[in-house]
């Protein structure tokens, strides 16, 4: 595994917008002054009349995108998930989510492996924000394959979409050629009987290491990959407690409102079970080295491990 | 202008401050000041200028109109219904639980072009339309309403900026410049005055009009028509709660509903205008 290719997944959607482009004639993207960092530059190159600057103005962005989807285009709009979800959000829930328009958010930047500009741009708060907006659809994908699948997924969708990206180089795991996306579906990547660790985004390859870890030591752990936050699969969370009992959730985002929030909402009212959540906890970020912060947060195959023997008393 | 037009003008413009005042009264809450002020500009809109078809409410080449100043959708609904795009009788139960009016506009109600009624949004949306048309050489045009308190919000500032950096001259906005907000005169409150040299410095062409009188209002739009290259401001000087005497340019009508004694004297005087125009 350790041979294993990086790419950033905004690299991965700047690529998957060009190499879309073509094939979809009615897609336009919007950027405020980023298209460099979110990668919508590599876009802009093929199409530049099809890519907008607005600026470093996301309120007006975000309205800009719902007119041209109101018109029939499908706008992508383009940000950090700081100023998307965090800056815009009143302006993403009501022109964009309350009119149900066919707005795709292509949020990059997420979580604290931002990494050297620290809080002010760590985003860990925008999939709990995005997920209380009535009909938004929320994807948080772990790898390049995954990346570029969910982007040509979303441009299938009808209605508003937030996506949301990495800064950090993640390691592509998932086969393309196997590889299939479903908006809602999560993916079983491991069998497990003793515990289940779901999982989202750049924290899905840590979760797989873990479990092989855990497996070395006797402990039997499932892994899901739950790429869709919003609208969750319900079925396959309320399986995998139904069969282990234990969840052990993880995502590079605040343990309030996010991924671990929307499983603990499922296993309260579908089948009670136990659950450990890693995340960020209730505290702002700091600067320094990407990896170097992942695992200060505990967001590594090393702290999973530990949880989930903590957990199993072992 | 016509003069019979101007006269048809007039009596639809009294029809439509009876049907805000309608609905106000029904929904015991609401905006009257905002919406009176505007009902000869939608007047105008609806029954002279735009492209639109109440049978056919999505018909893709329309003309579109966000109302920016969406409290003010008394005045919008209003002027839909007198258009036919429903029934005036959904005027009575504007506001009530299950109603097809809302509070403010809903994308979902026939005519309405895009929900709004978060200040300083409308305006965005409306740049995002009139780019969309631009892109695809689409014939409509795009009108938004903003008032003159709404443009103390920043995203006014950001849209005017796009609007004239993407020379959107498929798109009017109208400043419904009636003086008053919530806590007061704007000038008191956030004074967003000089209004059309703010425009003008960030690149749109600037046309003052006067908001009651049809000639003027058209003087404006056909100004607006020979612009290129940049979009078009008019800044609309207006009476406040214009056509019932007790409301005009008096703040506590900003959102307040007629009681029954208020309601009646308002239907008096408007109707007894209407009657004189009818002649």
């Amino acid at each position: 595994m350790a041979d294993l290719q990086k790419k950033a997944t905004r690299e991965s959607y700047g690529e998957a917008l060009a190499e879309l482009g073509d094939k979809y004639e009615n897609l336009y993207v919007f950027d405020a002054d980023l298209a460099a960092a979110t990668k919508t530059g590599i876009f802009k190159k093929k199409f530049p009349e099809r890519h907008f600057d607005c600026g470093i103005a996301e309120s007006n962005m975000m309205g800009v995108a719902a007119g041209m989807a109101a018109t029939g285009k499908i706008p992508f709009a383009s940000t950090f998930a700081m100023f998307a979800a965090g800056r815009a959000f009143e302006q993403v829930r009501n022109s964009i989510g309350y009119p149900h328009l066919n707005v795709k958010i292509g949020a990059t930047h997420a979580g604290i492996s931002v990494g050297e500009d620290g809080a002010t741009h760590q985003c860990n708060e925008d999939i709990a924000l995005m997920r209380t907006i009535p009909g938004m659809v929320v994807i948080n994908p772990a790898d390049d394959v995954e990346a570029k699948a969910a982007v040509e997924a979303a441009i299938n969708y009808e209605g508003p979409v937030y996506m949301r990206f990495g800064r950090l180089a993640a390691p592509i795991f998932n086969d393309p050629a196997a590889y299939k996306f479903e908006i809602g579906k999560g993916i079983t990547l491991r069998e497990g009987k003793d515990i289940t660790i779901v999982a989202t985004g750049l924290m899905v390859y840590e979760a797989i290491q873990a479990a092989e870890t855990l497996a070395a030591e006797g402990i039997d752990a499932g892994v899901i990959n739950i790429h869709t936050i919003k609208p969750i699969d319900e079925d396959l969370i309320a399986a995998a407690a139904a069969k282990t009992g234990l969840l052990l959730t993880v995502e590079e985002h605040s343990v309030i409102g996010g991924l671990g929030s929307a499983v603990a909402d499922v296993l309260a009212q579908r089948q009670p079970a136990r659950l450990v959540k890693i995340g960020v906890n209730d505290e702002f970020g700091h600067s320094g080295p990407a990896v170097e912060l992942l695992k200060q947060y505990g967001l590594c195959a090393e702290n999973i491990v530990a949880k989930a023997k903590e957990a199993l008393n072992k | 202008m016509d003069a019979t037009l101007k006269k048809q003008l007039e009596i639809t413009a009294a029809k439509i401050r009876l049907g805000i005042i309608e609905g106000v009264f029904n929904a015991k809450s609401g905006h009257p000041g905002g919406s009176l002020s505007i009902a000869d500009l939608m007047t105008y809109l609806y029954f002279a200028k735009l492209n639109v078809y109440p049978d056919k409410p999505d018909e893709p080449q329309r003309d579109r109109f966000v109302l920016s100043k969406g409290h003010t959708a008394p005045a919008l609904y209003s002027t839909l219904a007198e258009k036919g795009f429903f029934s005036k009788d959904e005027l009575k139960s504007l506001r009530h639980i299950g109603a097809l009016l809302q509070g403010h506009p809903c994308i979902t109600i026939p005519g309405v072009d895009m929900s709004s009624g978060s200040l300083g949004q409308g305006i965005s949306v409306a740049c995002g339309m009139a780019l969309s048309g631009k892109l695809t050489n689409d014939t409509y045009k795009v009108y938004t309403v903003l008032g003159d308190g709404e443009i103390e919000e920043g995203q006014v500032w950001e849209a005017a900026m796009f609007a004239a950096h993407y020379k959107l001259d498929n798109l009017v906005a109208v400043v419904d410049n009636n003086g008053l907000q919530i806590d007061g005169k704007v000038e008191d409150v956030m004074s967003p005055y000089p209004i059309a040299e703010k425009f003008e410095a960030f690149g749109w062409h600037a046309v003052a009009c006067d908001a009651h009188d049809f000639d003027s209002i058209e003087a404006a739009f056909n100004e607006a028509e020979t612009v290129s290259g940049q979009p078009t401001v008019i800044v609309m000087k207006s009476v406040k709660g214009k056509g019932v005497s007790f409301m005009e340019n008096n703040v506590s009508w900003h959102g307040a509903a007629p009681n029954k004694e208020q309601y009646d004297q308002a239907v008096a005087e408007l109707t007894a205008h209407l009657k004189e125009l009818e002649g």
